[in-house]
């Protein structure tokens, strides 16, 4: 089983939420309290533990916001 | 380990596509493609018009920007000349199957030696919103405000069909970005698209089905639902034409 | 080498094979046919690229594509060709990429008639392309002159890296004579094209051709470095011929076929007693104003000569600067006039005057 271990560049985030609609352990969410430099709200992860690091999100995002590293757990 | 970065095949410009734009997705797959097959550095780009104007700023490779509907013949005087450097455009419905349609199958017809990726989201996106080729009927857009209807407008043109007619046309595939397995597997059909290519078997075209969530006035979630529920109906996925499979 | 007799069109394509073209992209339009013609056979022979293309307006942006990709490309077309081609011109010369496009001029407007005229005027120096730019034009009189322009059309064209035109009409295309093909012409040093799209492996960066520029101030810097160049090509590659200017009444001024009628009617006109000069501009554009800063004060008109209704009437007006009486003499519909018509014209000076 792999963990996953996600990082964001968030000032490239456009706020579409298709990464979240994506992510089988439903770790992600559009945080409306978090906004960037464009005026964007930013994806946000509940629970970082919970990553699989399957790389669905990293794969969908139109804008490349996610890097996705694994480790075996 | 890095499981997934941004690709080498992108400059480092942040895009001005719409949130959720599938133009985004297309053309990172694209971008690693190329990157994948260690062409980068020979490669050129022909860049259309239309939202992906500026798709010029994004591929890191030499690019060309042409006129709209151009981008085949342009491809063409770029492949001529330097038959041994990867070619490739990008352009939408509008561009490919409008303006454009004489210089695709042309160029299709004399097995022009480079790949075509045509981005079909059956409107045009980037004049806001009007009728395209590939409107579904029924659809109402800017210039077809009740809906396209068969006798005023005619039926939505299916581009990768009359391609599969053209006998230099060596591979057509349609695909879709809607989920992750459907992005891989357009991720293989570009991929084999730019292998023919290197191998010199002649013209390559991957039709992808897009999204236009602010025209369509749809969420991005939503925007993918369409594509799915209703255009895959008329505009169906699977290989057209596949001269290493055909008789 | 020893002089050939040869056809004009065949001259426009073996001059361009002497000046070393990679390309060209085209399509049949009478009456330049026999240029495609030529090269889909040279240029294969030779290794070269030739492509009859679906139309002239794919013609035309193949020969962006290539131009962006560093080859001395070509094209020719006739009349409504060329006004097919006018959105890929203002393409060429916006995005500063170096090509030839030969015209062969017939009758217009529209569909118009496959017979010789000079109507294109307009459309080769104003251009019907959209923006600020120019096309440099040549305009022989002779197939051995359409071989000397063409050979430094593409010279010129890479020197300041913008379209050239080859301006002639359906007679010289289709006329026979004796043509030098050797014949040296202007030796130029020219740059390498560092900025052309071989592919990052064979530069510096990236090389893009383009001629988007969304922002206001980027679009204008740029339209004053074209314009700078074009004050280049100006100051260096303004071409015009005087003749017989020796005690001259009156000052014809005519380019192409119509300046060699002109050379008749001039003889037949001295055989009367009537001293007639012309000056014979070879630049179209750009136009050679400065010629007529050398017309003698004592000139009693200027007589224009076109095969068409007035259009290189406009820069003769503007190089004049109201300094002498400007008439006119044309012909159209694709009629070639007769050496006699200009004499006669010549005699009844005043009555054609113009405003």
């Amino acid at each position: 089983m792999k963990k996953g271990n996600l990082t964001f560049d968030n000032e490239s985030c456009k706020g579409c939420d298709l990464c979240a609609s994506v992510c089988p352990v439903d770790i992600l969410y559009l945080d409306h309290d978090r906004m960037n430099a464009k005026g964007y709200h930013l994806i946000s992860v509940t629970d970082m533990d919970k990553c699989i690091g399957c790389a669905n999100c990293a794969i969908i995002c139109p804008d490349s916001v996610i890097k996705v590293e694994v480790t075996d757990r | 380990m890095i499981k997934y970065e941004r690709s080498h095949g992108l400059t480092e410009k942040p895009t001005h596509y719409c949130p959720g734009c599938t133009h985004g997705i297309l053309h990172k797959l694209v971008a690693e493609v190329l990157d994948e097959l260690g062409v980068l550095d020979i490669t050129v780009g022909v860049a259309s018009v239309g939202c992906s104007v500026f798709s010029y700023e994004y591929f890191n490779c030499d690019m060309q920007q042409a006129a709209h509907g151009r981008a085949c013949a342009v491809a063409t005087g770029i492949k001529r000349s330097l038959p041994d450097n990867i070619v490739f455009t990008y352009q939408g419905d509008g561009d490919l199957a409008s303006i454009g349609i004489a210089e695709t199958i042309h160029a299709a017809n004399r097995g022009e030696n480079f790949t075509v990726i045509y981005a079909n989201n059956t409107t045009y996106g980037m004049t806001g919103g009007q009728m395209a080729p590939t409107t579904l009927l029924g659809q109402k857009t800017t210039t077809s405000q009740d809906g396209r209807n068969k006798p005023s407008h005619g039926e939505p043109i299916k581009m990768a069909e009359i391609l599969s007619q053209v006998t230099g046309a060596a591979y057509v595939e349609r695909v879709m970005l809607t989920d992750v397995s459907n992005i891989r597997k357009a991720k293989k059909a570009i991929k084999k698209a730019f292998t023919y290519q290197m191998e010199g078997k002649g013209f390559s075209l991957v039709e992808v089905l897009s999204t236009c969530p602010v025209n369509w006035k749809m969420t991005p979630r939503n925007a993918m639902e369409r594509v799915k529920e209703e255009m895959v109906p008329i505009f169906p996925l699977g290989v057209f034409k596949d001269v290493m499979t055909d008789d | 080498m020893s002089k050939v007799l040869m056809k004009g069109n065949e001259a426009i394509a073996r001059a361009a094979v002497k000046a070393g073209l990679d390309c060209f992209f085209g399509y049949p339009i009478t009456p330049q046919n026999e240029v495609p013609e030529y090269l889909s056979k040279l240029l294969p022979d030779a290794g070269k690229v030739f492509v009859q293309a679906e139309s002239e307006v794919a013609a035309i942006n193949m020969v962006y594509g290539a131009a962006g990709a560093g080859k001395r490309v070509m094209t020719s077309s006739s009349s409504v060709g060329i006004a097919l081609k006018q959105e890929g011109i203002s393409y060429i010369a916006g995005a500063e990429l170096p090509c030839v496009i030969g015209s062969v001029m017939r009758g217009g407007p529209g569909l118009g008639s496959i017979q010789p005229s000079q109507g294109d005027y307009y459309q080769a120096t104003r251009g019907g392309g959209n923006g600020d730019y120019h096309v440099i034009v040549l305009a022989p009189e002779s197939v051995q002159e359409t071989v000397d322009l063409m050979k430094e059309a593409f010279d010129i064209a890479d020197t300041y890296r913008n379209p050239v035109m080859v301006l002639a009409d359906g007679l010289i295309g289709q006329m026979m004579e004796s043509v030098d093909l050797d014949k040296p012409v202007k030796k130029r040093n020219l740059e390498p094209k560092t900025w052309a799209t071989t592919g990052m492996k064979n530069h510096e960066g990236r090389n893009i051709t383009n001629s988007l520029f969304l922002d206001s101030n980027d679009l204008e810097q740029h339209n004053l470095k074209l314009q700078k160049k074009y004050n280049e090509v100006i100051k260096h590659e303004t071409k015009f011929e005087m003749i017989n200017m020796e005690k001259a009444e009156y000052v014809i001024v005519a380019y192409g076929t119509t300046a060699r009628i002109c050379r008749s009617s001039i003889e037949m006109l001295a055989d009367n007693g009537i001293h007639v000069g012309m000056i014979r501009p070879i630049s179209l554009w750009p136009y050679p104003k400065k010629a007529f800063d050398l017309i003698p004060k004592d000139v009693k008109g200027i007589m224009v000569v076109e095969m068409s209704l007035g259009q290189m009437l406009d820069d003769v007006l503007i190089s004049n600067k109201g300094r002498h009486k400007v008439a006119f003499y044309g012909r159209a519909g694709g009629i070639v006039p007769e050496p006699e018509e200009i004499v006669e014209a010549i005699m009844t000076f005043d009555e054609r005057v113009v405003d």
